[in-house]
């Protein structure tokens, strides 16, 4: 047991290293660095002296060897230290993980959303296989996934001002000083992203389902004389939801990715609207940073349920 | 089958010619109707896409970066679904974002999915410390969501049509390589590549002449859902107005100023746009669906 915990941790270092490898890697390759669109302005219409040029390299050591500048950067991330913003010309990192806390708010109102319906509705459809709710519940998870989610959040906002003539509070109200507030916020994008995520649920779950279904200890759980609910509850569900958790946290990504939209047209003062605003001024260790936290948060994430998967499910620790 | 011999059998003796490639693909073509009644509507949809963005020019009424009607001009019988913010024509440049949804598509799928199949198969070939660090690579990768790779590639390239394809294409790599190797591992496990392997054959033909092939289904599938996912990003990159130029019309820049701001000035803005990535996305993979079930009938119905 103690091995598997061990080993699938040591898997994590590695992964998280060459995580940070990449998201340097993609900032040291661009044809002229940082520097240049400092100097240059945003269209690239300034003119600079060489001079100029090689001060501000020094400023900003980029005319240091790549692999100094990594292991600087690094050190500094390992510190808590992520740089500072090229634009606003000071340190980010507060910032951003003040950001990244409400992005994760919304991710994590977003995907119990998601689970509350999508597990309900797979199971419907897996027990009922082919029938009317069946079919229902797979047109519903198939406009899940084909619907943009920027396209039902433009909706949403549509039926709100159309319909209610009501938009929601765009001023952002912090959760431990408003809690109300801030749900009453987060509740509506929240159920957008939760949108997606709870098709592409839905689906594994009633597949999963349908797996289980088959097995041979279900088939004995009936001829006990258990009750259906009793057999579904307990034998099928216990053993579905195993795959479903753990797909679900690698879904934690790309539902984080729904959320910079989201973000963008509820006006949640998230990390998106940080990325965005960072990627139009050109602005790289912010991008850095963020891509960084995600990677982080998704890889942590994936690392605890590895490991609450091995704890849950004796199968995986030996093979 | 049986039927068929016979059948065959019975039109040699009368001296008429057994069904030809045409009838026997016609056959096949309606039996998957039949049998795939969503996968056939998937399929009309791509079709109609494909018709819509070869025939723009005729089809269009106006050209999509003129300004001929009013701004925020509702719909009308001049302008069927109404002109935008400067008083562009939104069909027209509907019809013509038809081409770029599909250039966009079609271009990340051929380089990407056709990339990551052949690293996918040369490292799992080469094998040893290179698979191993590549597969941390994938994992690292993978722990990205395919929107933010997107977002980080376009913050350090100039925005076009070519770099919003490379984006995307980026964002596909890892998930795809990862499918494709679990594939070719099953697949050197069969007998008859082991058999291939011990008269002699070299790797490079037991590659093309074994592996390849037999990847062509799954190839097919990824390259239907992964249509899909690019066209999903190239409209969200645009959304966010940093993928396709704004001068192009494409579905996702059709809907930026569709949002908060303008709810009140122009409603139809919102709908027709964000209908058509909808449905062209639903098309894709309703086909990829039905492919996938005719390709490998052990998932049938999950």
């Amino acid at each position: 047991m103690s091995q598997y915990l061990i080993r699938r941790f040591l898997l994590f270092i590695p992964t998280m290293l060459l995580a940070t490898i990449l998201v340097f890697g993609l900032f040291s390759i661009v044809p002229g660095d940082a520097a240049v669109f400092l100097l240059t302005g945003e269209d690239a219409s300034g003119t600079v002296t060489a001079e100029d040029f090689e001060r501000l390299r020094e400023d900003l050591g980029l005319n240091r060897p790549i692999y100094v500048q990594y292991a600087d950067w690094l050190w500094g991330v390992v510190r808590g230290d992520l740089g500072i913003s090229l634009y606003y010309g000071q340190p980010f990192g507060l910032e951003l993980v003040e950001r990244f806390a409400r992005t994760f708010e919304l991710a994590v109102l977003a995907i119990v959303m998601a689970f509350a319906t999508a597990v309900p509705l797979g199971i419907l459809s897996a027990m009922k296989q082919d029938s009317g709710m069946d079919y229902a519940s797979r047109v519903i998870a198939l406009l899940g996934i084909a619907m943009p989610t920027f396209w039902i959040g433009v909706l949403v906002i549509y039926a709100l001002v159309y319909g209610t003539g009501w938009l929601p509070p765009l001023e952002y109200a912090h959760l431990w000083e408003d809690p109300i507030q801030n749900l009453k916020l987060m509740v509506l994008p929240a159920a957008v992203i939760g949108f997606h995520d709870m098709a592409f649920t839905a689906r594994v779950t009633r597949s999963a389902m349908l797996e289980v279904m088959r097995e041979d200890y279900m088939r004995t759980a009936r001829s006990k004389g258990l009750r259906e609910w009793v057999v579904v509850g307990r034998h099928a569900l216990k053993n579905a939801l195993l795959p479903v958790v753990t797909v679900s946290g690698y879904q934690f990504g790309r539902l984080l990715g729904g959320v910079i939209i989201v973000e963008q047209i509820f006006v949640v003062p998230g990390v998106g609207n940080f990325l965005i605003d960072a990627i139009n001024h050109r602005d790289f260790p912010v991008i850095q940073g963020v891509i960084l936290m995600t990677a982080a948060v998704v890889l942590l994430l994936n690392l605890i349920i590895d490991m609450l998967y091995g704890i849950l499910d004796p199968r995986i620790r030996y093979s | 089958m049986i039927d068929q011999t016979t059948e065959q059998a019975t039109l040699a003796r009368e001296g008429l010619p057994a069904p030809g490639l045409a009838a026997r693909s016609w056959t096949g073509f309606t039996r998957f109707v039949r049998t795939k009644p969503l996968g056939a509507i998937g399929g009309l949809i791509v079709l109609l896409l494909v018709v819509v963005a070869a025939l723009a020019p005729v089809l269009a009424p106006y050209d999509p970066r003129s300004t001929p009607a009013l701004p925020w001009e509702a719909p009308n019988a001049n302008y069927w679904l109404g002109a935008d913010y400067v008083g562009r024509d939104v069909l027209s440049r509907l019809i013509y974002g038809a081409r770029i949804s599909l250039y966009v598509g079609l271009g990340s799928v051929v380089v990407g999915i056709t990339g990551s199949f052949i690293i996918g198969v040369a490292l799992t070939y080469i094998g040893g410390i290179v698979d191993t660090v590549s597969q941390r690579i994938v994992d690292a990768l993978m722990s990205l969501p395919g929107l933010l790779i997107a977002l980080a590639i376009m913050a350090v390239v100039t925005p076009s049509l070519n770099t919003v394809i490379l984006a995307i294409v980026i964002g596909m790599i890892a998930p795809v390589i990862r499918t494709v190797r679990s594939q070719v591992l099953s697949l050197r496990e069969l007998d008859y590549v082991t058999a291939a392997t011990a008269i002699g054959a070299p790797p490079w033909r037991i590659i093309l002449r074994h592996i390849v092939p037999n990847c062509f289904a799954t190839y097919l599938v990824l390259a239907t859902y992964y249509l899909g996912f690019a066209i999903i990003i190239e409209s969200s990159l645009s959304f966010l107005g940093v993928g396709t130029p704004p001068d192009q019309p494409s579905w996702g820049g059709m809907l930026v100023r569709a949002a908060s701001a303008h709810v009140k000035a122009g409603p139809w803005l919102a709908i027709s746009p964000g209908l058509a990535i909808f449905l062209v996305v639903m098309g894709f993979n309703l086909l990829g669906d039905a492919l996938r079930d005719v390709f490998d009938p052990r998932l049938r119905g999950r």
